[in-house]
């Protein structure tokens, strides 16, 4: 794509982009599917569904393509065996007639901090390398009971503390564009003195490693987690759809908690469809999780907008936050204009106590953060220090072994922030903040206003020898700017892929709807997704990696 | 050794067999946790049992595996808000879930889900009676305040093997739901904190929410005691555990009291901390690892959303029972307390109002005594007797509760019946007694007959040993005839005797006076 000045351009409508698999040629090919004729969501049950393609064939192809992008670093863990003794059982089912619905034979990948039975948890930390958990998180219970095929648990940062997927015991995870032919079109030459890779940028995070699997077509679809932005921020660096459900829609029980009043487990998938269909299978009371709604959950398709004027579009004008740059402020008032034009109604709001929001969280957090990690003591599970003085000293030596330096800060704030003589001071004044944040959103949705628009990351990724320059605390307070208020007061938000940047990285925005408003965010989410036509990335890099034994399946489905 | 005025202000100390006027307030207040009898845990579904092997009782969430979400056991709530009803408490409506952190082996998350900012119920009271002496005839009715009940986890078992210098975790007990329920310091003395903890123990056996058996750990006292002079701030309080049963918790809060004054009084302070009661040698002694001030860092619980509770008012219309907690439902239902109980006995069966007490603190006694009312024609203040003389002092003396006594209901009831009918004589009633203690399967019947026991009913066989007596005694029959009518106890002493106690008194007092006119 050419460059066109400071704002990125939307590609003209009609263009294919997206992915999926389809037959191509009788034989084993899969080719590219345009969003447009993604209508019927899943493309690839269509072709499960037709046999064109068997479950089996898909795994192989995914294992296939999660092992040529090994160097993204995007999985923990690759389960290939249960993955494919799983495709197996779906195949079956399929030669019966009898798929037990839209994800049956769907391979898909899950964030490494939610439990999976027999195969490993680690959250990236020492603390649980080589865990392996007796049971399954209720989310991964549900997308197995409805034939989903787990490929394996991804990279994140350690007990996804982070914002760019660099900070976990097994290394950063790179952004999939860092190798697409958009980017290195873009990308300035460096000199020859510095390593060819050296100018990767990060995947973002906390769900680093499910956005770039999902992004380099690893799988279809992956669990990611979502307590400031950790599944929208790396969905918008990565180019892909990232749902963050309403706090309370899906079961937390089995993901490993970072804040339990904020975390929901968060839904990364290549188009809104997609994201619509993986929500359905998961949403609904959990007995296991006792803050769950009572609520019956009704799964749905997503209707096909074709008119918006009757839509009123907040934008709220503290998203326009220091530091946003010229790039995402241009791609966002493009956006708004679109919406303007198409006969929405858009509107200038206000969320006064937004920019508290960082500072609240900041005690919020890590006076969880504190809380939860007081478990890992190496007695039950985990992570044992050799050190056996006493119990007290095996507790010390085991946490500073096991933790990295950015968990143990966030517990040493988080315990001071719940000393008696502070609790007041921090703990309470937040809470008190947190719900001032919350009725702002009440009020702006109250006004009539249905759906909000605000950017989603500062700016495009930045290169990993970049976003390590500043430290964790750091990166998070200025990454979680814009998503986190949506955490605070428990709205349901999605980041749609929007346009690339000048560089040719994928930017993103946020749609921000009102509580369990789900259908109605994603449907709006999804007229906006075909008028964009994001472009699909042009992955040049997977067929060097690939070591030409799986260069068939890579040129059909890369082509 | 120690006992209390009724002013409770005073205290009248018989210390080393000398009774000093102390100018000293006693102040004992008491935080009781009771473990409530369910099936499951308070926040999981394992099961609730005691002396399962170590361990066989763990879910993932006992064992705080990461990831793993509390949901709260309806059982344990009712068992609660039933408590605070029969303590006169208010139970609030909504009240919530905190974490208390500490690190400690037997404590798996890093922090117990208590509730401390709004607990289930509150502002309530508990009246208990204690005798003033020890004969059980003066009696007096106290009333503690009751500050609240809250829900709460059990810990687990940590066993300190120091020769290897290991410790053990058992975690069976992890997760049990518990009832802390906190008294105002409106005690005095460890008699007054006995008798309380006695009567709640009652209740809560009646209410059946706990087995409350302190031998089990069911129910656990901590007592925190200070003493003070009359008219000048509470003094310095220590907290005194490891009591294991209410002897040892009179004994505990005595010893405390004497110590603190004894402390005082030379010239010493009292220093807060927690103390251990050790039964062995009589006496408190610092806790080596509750020193230094903990802070808990209470937070609020954020997987377990408050705890609605409703009324008839306040049910909302649609709504799943068993999704809800309905207060006035559970009051309505609420069994006969302890102090109900007492009065009904003295009203049904005309016995003291002290009988009715020991009927009811004794395990199963009011049962047993009901049991044979029912299967006997003697007059329930006459079996009231036999209970509480006969058959508790033989209780006592072996360690035994009325249920596990050798003479059961239908045997003892037999027995005075015969007594009853005239069968027997009361001697001879207790000679079977005796014999049925013994716990060999007779009846007594087959004793009185193996033992001739029964009353000679042949009236001429009566008349010709009487004649016998007269004959023999000659002396006693000259007082008896010039008016000395006393001397007639003796003949029917000598008629008793060579009878063996076969001969009914009145009997032979007529005959006797009869010959003795002729």
């Amino acid at each position: 794509m050419e460059s066109l000045g400071v704002a990125a351009k939307w590609r003209r409508p009609g263009v294919r982009c997206g992915a999926g698999t389809g037959r191509e040629d009788g034989r084993s090919g899969v080719r590219r599917r345009g969003v447009g004729r993604h209508a019927a969501r899943f493309s690839a049950p269509a072709a499960l569904k037709e046999g064109q393609i068997t479950p089996t064939e898909l795994c192989q192809r995914c294992l296939a393509l999660v092992r040529s992008t090994q160097f993204l670093n995007a999985y923990i863990t690759v389960a290939e065996e249960t993955a494919l003794k799983q495709a197996e059982e779906s195949e079956k089912r399929y030669q019966r007639g009898q798929p037990l619905g839209e994800l049956d034979g769907i391979p898909i990948a899950v964030k490494d901090n939610f439990n999976t039975a027999g195969i490993e948890t680690t959250c990236a930390s020492n603390m649980l390398k080589g865990y392996i958990s007796p049971y399954n998180a209720t989310v991964v219970q549900k997308l197995l009971d409805q034939g989903a095929v787990l490929l394996g648990k991804t990279n994140l940062d350690e007990f996804a503390m982070g914002s760019g997927s660099t900070d976990g015991v097994f290394g950063p995870v790179r952004n999939p564009w860092s190798y697409s032919r958009q980017y290195k079109e873009k990308s300035i030459p460096r000199s020859d003195s510095e390593p060819e890779n050296s100018n990767w940028v990060i995947a973002g995070g906390s769900s680093g490693g499910s956005a770039a699997a999902v992004s380099a077509f690893t799988c279809f679809a992956a669990l990611g987690s979502d307590t400031g932005g950790s599944t929208r921020n790396p969905a918008a660096h990565c180019g892909v759809v990232g749902l963050k459900p309403t706090y309370g829609l899906i079961s937390r029980h089995g993901l490993i908690p970072l804040v339990n009043s904020m975390d929901v487990p968060g839904i990364l998938t290549r188009c809104v469809d997609d994201a619509a269909v993986v929500l359905g299978s998961l949403a609904g009371h959990d007995p296991k999780d006792s803050t769950t709604v009572q609520d019956i959950f009704q799964p749905f398709a997503l209707p096909t907008l074709t008119d918006v004027s009757k839509l009123s579009i907040g934008i709220p004008k503290e998203y326009h936050v220091p530091g946003l740059s010229s790039e995402i402020l241009a791609v966002w008032s493009k956006a708004a204009d679109l919406f303007k034009n198409a006969g929405a109604k858009v509107v200038e709001v206000s969320l006064p106590h937004t920019h508290y929001s960082i500072v609240c969280y900041h005690v919020l957090c890590t006076a969880e953060v504190a809380s939860n990690m007081a478990r890992f003591d190496g007695l039950e599970y985990g992570h044992r220090s050799d050190m056996s003085k006493s119990t007290e000293s095996m507790y010390a030596a085991t946490r500073r072994e096991g933790f990295s330096d950015v968990v143990r800060g966030r517990i040493l704030s988080g315990n001071y922030f719940l000393l008696k003589q502070n609790y007041e001071d921090y703990f309470v004044k937040a809470q008190k903040v947190r719900r001032l944040i919350a009725n702002d959103f009440v009020k702006v949705f109250g006004s009539g206003i249905d759906i909000l628009l605000t950017p989603i990351t500062l700016s495009d990724a930045i290169p990993y020898v970049e976003f390590i320059k500043e430290d964790n605390r750091t990166r998070s307070t200025q990454d979680d700017i814009l998503t986190q208020a949506a955490n605070m007061a428990g709205l349901p938000a999605v980041n749609v892929p929007t346009a690339l940047s000048e560089r040719g990285l994928p930017i993103g925005l946020q749609f921000i709807g009102r509580s369990f408003q789900e259908k109605q965010l994603l449907t709006v989410a999804k007229w906006f997704e075909k008028q964009v036509q994001f472009p699909m990335i042009q992955l040049e890099e997977v067929k060097k990696h690939d070591d030409g034994v799986l260069q068939h399946q890579k040129s059909a489905s890369f082509s | 050794m120690f006992s209390c005025q009724h002013s409770g202000f005073l205290c009248t100390t018989d210390h080393l067999n000398k009774v000093i006027l102390a100018p000293w307030v006693p102040v004992v207040g008491l935080e009781i946790h009771a473990q409530i009898t369910s099936n499951s845990k308070l926040f999981s579904g394992s099961q609730v049992q005691f002396a399962a092997p170590p361990n066989s009782l763990v879910s993932f969430f006992d064992a705080s595996l990461p990831g793993t979400l509390p949901v709260l056991n309806r059982r344990c709530v009712e068992a609660a808000v039933m408590t605070g009803l029969a303590l006169n408490c208010t139970i609030n409506k909504k009240s919530l879930f905190d974490r208390k952190h500490y690190f400690y082996a037997d404590l798996p998350a890093g922090y117990q889900i208590t509730q401390q900012r709004v607990p289930i119920a509150v502002n309530g009271s508990l009246s208990y009676s204690l005798c003033i002496d020890n004969k059980m005839s003066q009696m007096v009715t106290k009333t503690v305040r009751i500050k609240q009940i809250q829900l709460e986890q059990d810990s687990g078992k940590s066993l300190h093997d120091d020769a290897r210098s290991q410790t053990l975790v058992d975690l069976n007990r992890a997760g049990v739901g518990l009832m802390e329920v906190v008294m105002e310091p409106d005690m005095c003395c460890g008699e007054e904190a006995a008798a309380a903890v006695r009567e709640l123990q009652l209740i809560l056996q009646t209410l059946g929410s706990s087995q409350a058996i302190m031998a089990e750990g069911q129910l656990r006292v901590d007592a925190n005691v200070s003493v003070h002079h009359p008219g000048e701030p509470y003094g310095v309080r220590t907290e005194v555990k490891n009591i294991n049963s209410i002897r040892f918790l009179t004994k505990a809060v005595d010893y405390e009291i004497q110590r603190q004054i004894k402390e005082l009084e030379n010239g010493g302070t009292v220093v807060n901390e927690t103390r251990a009661f050790d039964s062995k040698l009589g006496c408190t002694v610092p806790m080596r690892d509750k020193e230094g001030k903990q802070d808990y860092r209470f937070m609020p619980e954020p997987n377990l959303p408050p705890l609605i509770l409703y009324d008839a008012k306040s049910l909302p219309a649609n709504v799943n029972h068993q999704q809800v907690v309905n207060i006035d439902w559970i009051h309505e239902r609420l069994p006969d307390l302890p102090s109900v109980k007492r009065a009904k006995l003295v009203e049904l069966y005309g016995i003291l109002p002290e009988h009715s007490f020991t009927l009811v603190n004794e395990d199963g006694l009011m049962e047993f005594f009901e049991d044979v009312v029912k299967r006997t024609q003697m007059k329930p203040k006459k079996v009231i007797g036999w209970i509480l003389s006969d058959l508790l002092s033989h209780l006592k003396q072996h360690s035994l509760t009325a249920n596990e006594s050798p003479i059961s209901s239908f045997l003892l009831a037999d027995l005075l019946n015969l007594l009853e009918n005239g069968d027997i004589s009361s001697s001879a009633a207790k000679q079977v007694f005796e014999e049925l203690w013994k716990g060999e399967g007779k009846t007594p019947l087959e004793i009185v007959k193996e033992k001739q026991l029964e009353l000679i009913q042949d009236q001429e066989e009566l008349e010709q040993i009487c004649q016998a007596v007269i004959d023999e005694r000659e002396k006693e029959v000259m007082a008896i005839k010039e008016g000395n009518k006393k001397v007639i106890n003796k003949l029917i002493g000598l008629v008793r005797k060579a009878t063996r106690g076969r001969a009914n008194p009145l009997l032979v007092k007529q005959i006797l006076e009869k010959k003795l006119s002729e």
